[in-house]
């Protein structure tokens, strides 16, 4: 049943051109905070791409600008330059009904299921919330109700939790009432920013399981942010990877993976600590010298030449050009760098 | 990062086998809104000098209680109500607290996952890493700051002289980490304590921190216990391993043997959803349901609610930690069947 | 050590679900906590709950506890009790005494309280042979009369600009704040005397000349409040909804700022109360042959070595309505959060001790 209402109004909802091109495609944003010379850069030309149903992971560090490019998808933070397009729309254009139409098109799941839900709410009237604002999605309070047990039943919650307080429930069943909120509008794209890092490894199962289930059956595109290369791995057909504030290496998640081409997103794997001990080679480490630096002092030319173990005098005076390399019968797959790694 | 899981070298010097800690059926009880609850209950383990010994479970398991009762840093609202904490061939929970302060430092030490909380915010780090060898070896301040600087060097912090004067807030997370870390093996204990001691960090900052504490391990012969939930970092850096689940032991054992054929439906549920191992596209083999809360924790099998296996026997039981003669032992009913598997 | 035996049906009802419901496994477990537990505020709402009642009465099987959650805390029933007694004394009282509030009888001035002279000499005469006890119960009425309005008028423009000025920020926040710091930047008690003065000294003047010289303490700490509610993840949660402004401030702000209104609002009552005794003192407050409590101190200051009783008795009036005020905004903060709810049903002693529990261990 949620399906055929979703597609129903999805139809009817959006208006526009619909199926062709991306639905979101962002060039060149750029964020910055502060002002004077205490001026952070957040985000330095972030441009990524995603089709309908798709699922792009963004991996990066603490600084990275992950966070605030989530945000930036919500239209929480307006970007300094660059643009995003939704749809073929742009969003900090919009205004009034327009912009409350696109609000329900875009959601968000948050890392922290606990600061995310108003504690004084019960679990009804928080998923129900969206709809207080957008009074004709679901027009009468019998219908709510259906609404409410619905979702419910579509992240695995029992209609008895519909009167439950946040407090009342463990981190995994939080992160579930978010997730049904989220859907509250029937979204196209959900912003996944670290939704289950803050959870335990058996319940952090359960609720990707969600995640992926939801977006077999209502085709629904993941913005899926997170540190944990694993989980990224599992459920991304793309990924991103982002260093202190720039994409650095993007392409489809095998290639990715298996192939990287940055020394970045080598040595992030290679510092990540995997459970099967055989795919652990001594000489395959890379131990990254330091820190990432403060994102209020960006390195000159490459930003990633003050922790690169292949870093030469060229990286500190140029910027690294996009190194391409065609993956056959998938996107191409690109990172910024001088001496990018051979496909082993 | 291959080493770790044979052990060191230095274990085999030591002639005797006395293990430098050993936990026996510690009991801890916790006031809470439904009265009295078991947070930990029974929970015994033993590690031995230059050795590393995991405390695996997830959040309220009570992994960290078990670290905080050896410790003696428990908080007011629990209490360790039974068993037994031997350091040095006696027991800390029977000695008054002026006993056991003067165990802390040199003889048990521990670093804590928040490193900016378990760093006083107004006194330089300086200072406070100088801190043991005052109170413990009477050095005078001059004295402690110099061992605080020969510290800061050991546990890689760039320019420690300039630096000992900077206060908490002026380290990133990772630095402040290594503060923590230099602070606990000031007076060379014999057994350290991590809790989660990665947990807030980054995965490059993360794998650094892991080397140093393997390092200074190494270095000086200490035992290790590692409390985490992450099963990738047991993996790489234990020797052995002890799982918890709502305030038991489980299954215990080395960590390789363990992982690769495990003897508790648990344990077998946590390596199974680890999403290295899953296929993109197939849902994941999660565990069903969540821990149980301390106050319904069951009266048979503490795992009945959410295990695969369960049966009639599983309600009415609660199975004991059996030993198989092979260093391992679980606490299953049918921890055979699962052998087989 | 008490443990809680499960029913066996609610622990193999979780048993063998598979993977995609295993929010009703976790479910059953809860209710068996909440079923197993000693306090009966925890097995309600087990009860209430499990039931499959519509989502429209989601909140109310809580609302239904709260007045056996006032009869478990002692201190906020006495506190409860207090206030409902000064408030039917101040809407009833005159009806019962008539005019004794005023009637002299100058044989028997400054009498001590005492038992023998009937239910009027019980609190002691003041100078003129006026019951103390009647003058009490008629300025009870005057009183809260000009410091209910105040304190509410006050609170209300106050913590509406408060709330306003905080979420937005900015230049609407400094706009705010000025005018909240020229108020502050006169003395409240030289305004209260020049107002007073050029007009006449009514009660509603000073209702009035009350409420605006409070706005700033309401303000500030709606200010404050709300400032630091903004950055929530929920607040953010809301605004990717579209929600408005003013909704999210209602919604969101208002409920968790309110506890902490409330208790500076308690506490101003007593400083409002104070403020119209000095005003009355000067001859610009309540006109005799009106009577406050504040006028009353007041009066008897003079006799304080001879008579203690007309001076102290309306004071503790004072003191017993603004601590009783006080404890009922601190249970109103407690019982309005449904994390910290449960704390009221333990009992007094426990509270500290378990307050200390971190929150994930708390079922």
């Amino acid at each position: 049943m949620p399906e055929s209402r979703t597609s129903e109004s999805r139809m009817s909802g959006s208006g526009g051109p619909q199926g062709s091109g991306p639905l979101l495609e962002v060039s060149g944003v750029t964020k910055t905070f502060g002002h004077g010379r205490r001026r952070l850069t957040a985000l330095d030309g972030v441009d990524i791409q995603l089709g309908r149903g798709e699922t792009l992971g963004l991996v990066g560090e603490s600084g990275c600008g992950k966070s605030t490019l989530a945000r930036v998808l919500l239209g929480l933070e307006r970007p300094d330059a660059g643009t995003v397009r939704f749809d073929g729309t742009d969003p900090f254009a919009l205004r009034g009904k327009e912009l409350l139409a696109w609000r329900r098109r875009v959601q968000m799941v948050f890392q922290d299921p606990f600061a995310s839900l108003n504690a004084r709410m019960s679990a009804a009237d928080l998923i129900g919330e969206p709809w207080r604002t957008h009074r004709d999605v679901v027009p009468d309070a019998k219908a709510r109700e259906k609404r409410v047990r619905e979702l419910l039943a579509l992240v695995g919650l029992r209609d008895s939790d519909a009167h439950r307080y946040p407090n009342e429930f463990s981190g995994g069943q939080r992160q579930r009432i978010g997730i049904a909120r989220a859907l509250a509008l029937d979204p196209d794209l959900i912003v996944c920013d670290e939704p289950v890092s803050a959870l335990d490894l058996s319940v952090q199962a359960q609720v990707l399981n969600v995640l992926s289930e939801l977006r077999e059956r209502l085709g629904v595109a993941y913005v899926f942010i997170s540190h944990d290369l694993s989980v990224v791995r599992y459920i991304a057909d793309r990924v991103t990877v982002m260093y202190l504030g720039k994409v650095i290496e993007h392409g489809a998640t095998e290639d990715v993976f298996e192939r990287p081409q940055h020394p970045y997103t080598s040595a992030l794997m290679s510092a990540a600590p995997v459970l099967d001990a055989s795919r652990v080679s001594g000489d395959r480490e890379i131990q990254l010298k330091g820190e990432i630096p403060s994102p209020f002092d960006i390195p000159s030319g490459c930003r990633f030449r003050t922790r690169c173990p292949r870093a030469e005098e060229r990286c500190a005076t140029q910027a690294p050009p996009a190194a391409v390399r065609d993956a056959p019968g998938a996107a191409p797959h690109t990172a910024l760098c001088h001496f990018p790694l051979a496909a082993a | 990062m291959t080493t770790t899981a044979a052990p060191s070298p230095a274990a085999a010097d030591i002639p005797d086998n006395t293990p430098a800690l050993d936990v026996e059926g510690l009991c801890v009880d916790l006031s809470t809104p439904s009265g009295q609850v078991r947070a930990v209950d029974g929970v015994s383990f033993s590690v031995r000098r230059g050795r590393t010994l995991a405390l695996l479970g997830e959040s309220g398991c009570g992994k960290s209680m078990t670290a905080l009762s050896v410790v003696g840093l428990l908080d007011p609202a629990a209490e360790v109500t039974g068993g037994a904490v031997r350091v040095r061939g006696s027991d800390t929970l029977r000695m008054s607290p002026a006993e056991r302060r003067k165990l802390a430092g040199p003889v048990l030490s521990i670093v804590f996952q928040d490193a900016l909380t378990a760093l006083n915010p107004v006194q330089p780090v300086g200072r406070q890493i100088g801190e043991p060898f005052r109170i413990h070896r009477g050095l005078s301040r001059r004295q402690a700051h110099e061992k605080a600087i020969e510290l800061m060097t050991r546990v890689g912090i760039p320019e420690p002289r300039q630096r000992a004067r900077s206060y908490p807030h002026q380290f990133s997370g990772g630095m402040r980490q290594r503060l923590l870390i230099a602070m606990a093996v000031a007076l060379d204990p014999d057994v350290l304590i991590a809790d989660e001691p990665t947990t807030a960090l980054d995965v490059t900052v993360q794998a650094q921190i892991m080397r140093l504490l393997r390092d200074l391990q190494d270095e000086r012969e200490m035992a290790l216990v590692l409390i985490t939930h992450d099963l990738a970092v047991v993996a790489q850096r234990a020797d052995d391993v002890v799982v918890m689940y709502a305030g038991t032991v489980v299954e215990n054992g080395p960590v390789r043997e363990v992982f690769a054929a495990p003897r508790h439906p648990y344990t077998r549920g946590l390596l199974d959803s680890v999403p290295e191992h899953a296929v993109r596209g197939r849902p994941l083999p999660a565990v069903p349901g969540s821990p149980p809360e301390l106050s319904a924790v069951p009266a048979g099998c503490v795992f009945q609610d959410r295990c695969p296996l369960v049966r009639e026997r599983c309600v009415q039981e609660r199975p004991t930690l059996r030993a198989s003669g092979d260093g391992r032992s679980a606490a299953c009913h049918f921890s055979e069947e699962l052998a087989r598997a | 050590m008490p443990r809680e035996e499960p029913t066996t049906a609610d622990t193999t009802a979780g048993a063998g679900a598979d993977t995609t419901t295993v929010g009703t496994t976790a479910a059953d477990t809860r209710d068996t906590t909440a079923a197993g537990a000693p306090d009966t505020t925890a097995a309600d709402t087990a009860a209430d709950t499990g039931a499959d009642t519509p989502a429209g009465a989601a909140s109310s099987p809580h609302r239904a506890n709260w007045w056996r959650m006032l009869g478990r805390d002692r201190a906020a029933a006495v506190a409860a009790v207090v206030l409902s007694l000064v408030v039917l004394v101040a809407l009833f009282g005159r009806l019962v005494i008539g005019d004794r509030a005023q009637r002299q009888d100058l044989d028997s001035s400054l009498r001590p309280p005492s038992l023998g002279d009937g239910v009027y000499g019980l609190f002691g005469t003041d100078v003129l042979g006026r019951s103390v006890l009647a003058r009490l119960i008629d300025a009870a009425a005057t009183t809260l009369s000009v410091a209910v309005p105040a304190v509410l008028c006050s609170l209300l423009i106050g913590s509406a600009l408060g709330l306003w000025a905080g979420y937005h920020g900015g230049r609407r926040e400094s706009l705010a704040m000025r005018v909240a710091d020229v108020i502050l930047s006169f003395p409240s008690l030289l305004i209260a005397v020049v107002v007073l003065y050029v007009f006449s000294p009514s009660a509603l003047n000073l209702v009035l000349i009350l409420a605006v010289a409070r706005i700033p303490v309401y303000l500030r700490t709606a200010r404050a409040e709300a400032a630091e509610l903004r950055s929530r993840l929920f607040v953010d949660a809301a605004r990717t909804f579209g929600t408005p402004s003013r909704s999210i401030i209602y919604r969101h702000i208002l409920p968790i700022a309110l506890p902490t209104l409330l208790t500076v609002a308690a506490l101003d009552f007593c400083f409002v109360m104070l403020t119209e005794s000095s005003l009355s003192f000067l001859g610009i407050g309540i006109q005799p042959p009106d009577v406050s409590w504040g006028l009353m101190v007041a009066q008897g200051r003079q006799y304080l070595q001879t008579a203690w009783w007309i001076t102290v008795l309306p004071g503790l009036a004072i003191v017993f309505t603004t601590v009783s005020a006080t404890v009922l905004a601190a249970w109103v903060r407690m019982a309005t959060d449904p994390a910290q709810r449960w704390r009221l049903t333990l009992p007094t002693k426990r509270r500290g001790a378990s307050a200390a529990v971190p929150p994930e261990l708390i079922p």
